[in-house]
């Protein structure tokens, strides 16, 4: 058939973060690092499957349920663990109703329901403000779903830490009820968060500019260690009045990347609006995918409502936090070790899976033609990828670039 | 010390919000949202829930049921779990497109092990979420690149939601007749006389086989006049084969009309659903597939389909496919599961007959040969809304408004009461 409909669809480019392990795939060299994806690896490379994880596979494997369709908005006792999760067990919100969760397809399935929900439904304003800069599919998201993409100073390259006063002045022209996205905690490409001090300033200022605040929590306990001070930001918004909407993903505090593990929440004035928002959430969920898949939320929901499993999680993502955290130290160290007299203080400084290191996309191509290493073109390295048997290595191959 | 101190006092402070916060939580983004309606299919399970007649029957939404009235999960399938859980896999993240293992079989089943589609790389078929996953990426798809024309034509009826997926999606909805109420069958030379005046190079939305809600299928000689007509008028052609093996309870005969179309040389889209065949519901389970002139075209395509997906998902759920395709590429699990296709298929033909019986030994007179002409999981039962409205308020039998029930909610338990209901409604 020489005719086609598809002759003028062009090749579009590989996207930019998953382009890069498949970069890495292809690469021959023994010993080139994967810095690209933010997926957690053990010290010895690999993969990482919790220990919860497995037993709640076990006890889930035993009951034999079915396979009928979840709810549309998913399942239920996972969407409570969920918020409680997020919000913290006694929230005022929880009690009296006001909130809506729903199940989604991790953490970007929940921004996408967010953002179609803002398109269709917040209606006095198109714009929705990102940190500068955000994660990369950010943008896409919201532009698909019919939003205008703006940006709020965010970042200082000068410092490799938050430029707050840039944020501040960016954020107080922001136009009433644009939709602002702040980064709960662990901020996606910089690892660079705000202290608290600074978040009550932003939540101030953020009331007085009247902006309705979209959360983006894809770290809550890899971020610290600590399951409720990486919700703290959150919280605090939340107890300041602000009826945010807030998307979360398991994918990484919980390893279940692949399973699709997500949760969306408007907070509303009451529980008769919530009803409301939820009839609406319902109506745009079902052409899109009818209802979520029940693998992952059954295995979160176990956890979450298991109290031996719920203790054992917490263990293992503050072990997670911990190895990263060791893992920029160490980093440091070799670097001074090769010579290097450059200020790495922010590799420590930084939080959460992600460094922003400073390299040019020079530098960062440098690294990985002359040393199979790979990272995105923006510096961000995952520290996840990097082990005690590699970071000697990387530490050579970043000081040979910058040196 | 004094700063510690002095803390705790503004701290203390705050626990009392000042009257500026209680009128930030008065205020509102959503007053102006309306409660919407309930899902008209999904809505009819939630009312069921509520009803407390023993005798109650669901057949309102289309899930397998065995002859309790029990859902059913696929003695293959949970073969292919235990594999699965032996092999200790990680959850890493899926390629955009899916697990190929999945994606690869997915095409195979559709358009046959041999097909010159297959051989030559001209297709590209990525995994979705179920069949909804599937419609909506294609709708996507064509809403973005097929921008010679906008409007998709389903036939009438269809089933509810194809409406929402499009528009939502950016097309327009148009209809072609399809169903004769007078006959509760096909409705030949209207949906050919409709077919004639679409305009080229719109979409055109086929059933590949048991029809929803109608479960009315052309037959062989119908669809090659079909195929005909579409390509004379230049249409770009969807099929929907969200019962591949369901309907005749043979996978190869249910896919004739899109293997067909095919070798007639039109580039189809094609949606699939392991929903019900394998009875993966809740896992989410479908593919989506473009046919198009040549390897190279297919890249394309597939290049295009990543961007559009990835701000939407990112990638698929890993746990349904894993399932899916160890099944269809274990030869034992693979014949154990046509074993199982057929068998459920079977149950609903044995429930299509028993329910004719019963509504003759009730005495009806009226003609019940269409409940077993229709096929598949659903049957278009020619009931009007207000008999409908009274099999659900005085027997306590549900089904959706338009008169469509599932036969897959029909037991040898409770056909006699639903042929009562039903000749009592109708007499």
């Amino acid at each position: 058939m020489s005719s086609s409909w598809w002759s003028e669809v062009q090749m579009g480019p590989p996207d930019p973060i998953l382009g890069v392990s498949e970069a890495y795939k292809r690469d021959t060299n023994p010993k080139k690092i994967n810095l690209g994806v933010g997926a957690y690896r053990d010290d010895q490379g690999k993969p990482y499957v919790l220990s919860c994880v497995r037993k709640a596979e076990a006890q889930i494997a035993a009951k034999k349920l079915d396979k009928e369709y979840l709810a549309i908005g998913g399942l239920g006792d996972f969407t409570k663990a969920c918020a409680k999760l997020a919000l913290g067990d006694d929230n005022e919100v929880i009690k009296s109703g006001r909130n809506i969760t729903v199940q989604t397809i991790s953490g970007t399935g929940s921004l996408r329901i967010g953002a179609n929900f803002l398109s269709r439904f917040h209606t006095e304003a198109r714009d929705v403000y990102l940190p500068k800069p955000s994660w990369g599919n950010h943008t896409p998201i919201f532009r698909d779903a019919g939003m205008q993409l703006k940006a709020y100073t965010y970042y200082d390259p000068k410092t490799c830490g938050f430029d707050f006063q840039g944020a501040l002045n960016d954020i107080s022209k922001i136009p009433e009820k644009s939709v602002i996205m702040l980064h709960a905690c662990a901020h996606n490409p910089t690892g660079v968060d705000p202290r608290p001090e600074q978040w009550k300033e932003i939540a101030d200022l953020v009331k007085k500019r009247n902006l309705l605040v979209f959360f983006d929590m894809a770290y809550q306990g890899f971020a610290s260690g600590d399951i409720d001070r990486d919700a703290w930001a959150v919280r605090y918004f939340i107890e300041q009045g602000h009826n945010i909407v807030l998307s979360q993903s398991f994918a990484k505090n919980m390893g279940l990347y692949g399973e699709r593990v997500g949760g969306f929440t408007v907070v509303c004035k009451d529980a008769e609006e919530a009803k409301r928002v939820e009839s609406q959430l319902k109506i745009l969920i079902r052409p899109i995918y009818s209802n979520p898949p029940m693998n992952g939320a059954r295995i979160a929901a176990t956890i979450l409502n298991t109290p031996d499993l719920y203790k054992e999680w917490l263990g293992e993502v503050h072990g997670m936090a911990n190895r990263i955290i060791t893992m920029r130290e160490l980093l440091v160290a070799n670097l001074k070790k090769e010579g290097s007299t450059r200020n790495w203080k922010h590799v420590i400084d930084q939080i959460g899976m992600f460094c922003f290191t400073g390299l040019k996309p020079e530098q960062v191509e440098r690294l990985t033609k002359e040393f199979s290493i790979y990272m995105t073109k923006d510096g961000r390295i995952s520290m996840a990828g990097v082990t005690s048997g590699n970071v000697g290595y990387l530490a050579q191959g970043i000081h040979a670039v910058t040196k």
